[in-house]
């Protein structure tokens, strides 16, 4: 039992702030402070001032437009490479991949201030694409579908090029209904990183009317008084899509997570 | 690096349940033929993505290395004189020897008691006997859901000085004056690390889910055939078997916290005055702000780079050792 008693404390403890969170959107600022934890009446006058304040309705498109646009961007990216490095292999793609795993140690820091002047040099500073770009191949979803396609039995390839087609089409055809949890995986990885994704967009994103919701809320302690109410309803509204998608999309998830590890 | 040895062992490292494909390196024959232009098909497949890894992060990298050479304010960069004069300023920053003790602070003290937690939970979680398994799971999982600067804002709400820790901890009758959490640098420096436990130990938790899979469950039957309790099983017998996964949920962690910038940001501000200021916020906060001095912060990111690469080069020949 002991087991039990650790798990549910923990348990509670990870949930907890969710739920104040979740709670203080509907109060006050001063029921918040005063650690109201019941829901109270103000979510609509919440909701009323913190539109005063920020357009919502753009950031909400910023960040949906990014994270969408680098999910999409990045699964047929990294699938098809993921692919290519296992179903293809080779020595010299072998060496390839370890050098692009080198990248992974790369920390952002690092790389900031380079990719902020080549994107500044090509004018697009303010531009959602250059906040997309970066993400699109990371290392991590390589290896992840490339791990994953070891299990991807390559005698159905081999009867496919038997039977005439290409291969880009038995990619497209046979390898992705069949991989379905990898790329719910993928899927939910880069989506989550993309739409919680600060510092790179607070970088190269310097005007207000494109600004995404993690910089939208940061923004809302910067002045000398703030409306708890209203902060954590912008906090609520952030995390209401990447709740969602990782709720929906969680027994996928872990079943990706599993398959390639194997 | 960890990754490294699973990717090109052909050894433990792969477990196939067909037969693999054929390996495409480069023999004699025919100039094009179908093997070879195979061959070139599958570079064509990994091109873009090898491609844009390349100049977003390779070039970039060498590009800051250049630039750490170089000072100025702005966009009027000269040569250091000596070259190596922003690497000799670092020595002196004060600010910058703050930060960086910040930092590893986070790291030593937040890294080893997450994965342990980590590794309990995810071990509790895999028990047959175990009901609702679904639930738990996804509780523990769902601070990952949140974006780090949300969390850091609901931490920072909560631990404000009229906010609910005081509350919760003076009703209780644990204290009776309200802690200034934020603007002490301990208890500033304190609440980032029990950010960063409740936002990370479910992430590592899933990925020891999946490696305690593949702990053979004949060990733990002998284990408790010798008599021995559920800790002992737990620290001598499964714990042994996760260590490749603890290298890697080690070295991805230690790579993250030396990264750390959202809670630094959001949570405490850095407050106050540095105290608890990570070196990445250090390092925007010279280039982008105030007068920005995009040389130094080279210098900055570059010490950062070769801290990541120590440690996880240390981690990777202490996890390969007993082998």
């Amino acid at each position: 039992m002991p087991g039990y008693v650790f798990l549910s404390v923990f348990a509670l403890f990870s949930v907890f702030p969710l739920y104040f969170m979740l709670v203080s959107a509907t109060n006050s600022t001063q029921d918040v402070l005063a650690s109201r934890l019941t829901p109270g009446g103000h979510l609509i006058d919440n909701m009323m001032a913190l539109m005063k304040q920020q357009d919502i309705g753009a950031a909400m498109t910023s960040s949906a437009l990014i994270a969408v646009g680098t999910t999409v961007l990045a699964l047929i990216v990294c699938a098809v490479a993921g692919y290519g490095f296992e179903v293809y292999h080779s020595r010299g793609k072998d060496v390839v991949m370890a050098i692009l795993m080198l990248a992974m140690m790369i920390p952002f820091a690092a790389i900031m201030i380079p990719l902020f002047r080549m994107f500044a040099q090509l004018g697009m500073v303010n531009s959602l694409f250059a906040v997309i770009i970066p993400s699109i191949s990371t290392p991590l979803l390589i290896l992840l579908f490339r791990q994953a396609s070891r299990s991807f039995p390559y005698e159905i390839i081999e009867a496919a090029r038997i039977d005439g087609l290409k291969e880009l089409s038995i990619f497209a055809r046979i390898y992705v209904p069949t991989m379905k949890s990898t790329f719910a995986a993928a899927a939910v990885i880069t989506f989550m990183a993309s739409w919680n994704n600060f510092l790179w967009p607070r970088v190269i994103l310097l005007d207000n009317a494109v600004q995404t919701m993690p910089m939208l809320i940061a923004n809302l302690t910067a002045g000398y008084v703030t409306d708890y109410g209203v902060l954590m309803l912008a906090v609520l509204l952030t995390s209401l899509p990447t709740i969602f998608v990782f709720l929906i999309l969680q027994r996928a998830f872990a079943q990706g997570i599993t398959g390639a590890i194997k | 690096m960890a990754t490294q040895a699973i990717v090109t062992s052909g050894g433990t490292g792969r477990r196939r349940r067909s037969s693999p494909p054929p390996d495409f390196s480069p023999r004699g024959g025919a100039w094009l033929n179908s093997g070879r232009r195979r061959n070139l098909t599958g570079w064509g497949f990994l091109l873009p993505a090898a491609l844009l890894i390349t100049l977003l992060s390779f070039v970039p990298m060498i590009q800051a290395f250049i630039l750490s050479l170089q000072t100025g304010r702005g966009s009027r960069l000269n040569w250091a004189d000596p070259f190596w004069m922003n690497f000799e300023r670092l020595l002196h920053d004060e600010i910058f020897k703050l930060t960086m003790f910040n930092t590893v602070f986070y790291l030593v003290i937040q890294v080893p008691i997450m994965l342990i937690l980590a590794m309990i939970l995810a071990n509790l979680l895999n028990d047959p006997r175990l009901k609702h398994k679904a639930i738990w799971r996804t509780m523990i999982f769902l601070p990952c859901a949140v974006s780090l600067v949300s969390y850091s804002l609901v931490f920072r709400t909560m631990f404000a000085t009229d906010g609910l820790v005081n509350d919760l901890l003076m009703g209780l009758g644990f204290m009776h004056d309200p802690l200034n959490w934020l603007g002490e640098p301990w208890t500033a420096r304190f609440v980032i690390i029990i950010g960063l436990l409740w936002r990370w130990t479910g992430y590592n938790m899933i990925f020891f889910l999946a490696a305690l899979q593949n702990v053979d469950h004949s060990t733990l039957e002998a284990a408790r055939i010798d008599g021995a309790g559920s800790f002992k099983t737990f620290w001598y017998v499964t714990v042994p078997q996760l260590r490749p996964m603890i290298v890697l949920t080690a070295i991805m962690s230690i790579n993250g916290t030396l990264q750390l910038f959202d809670e630094s940001w959001s949570l405490t501000k850095g407050g106050p005055s540095y105290q608890s200021m990570s070196m990445s916020h250090y390092l925007y906060e010279l280039s982008f702000l105030k007068n920005p001095n995009v040389g130094y912060g080279a210098a900055i990111s570059y010490v950062i780079l070769i801290m990541v690469a120590v440690l996880a080069l240390i981690q990777m020949k202490v996890g390969d050792k007993r082998d």
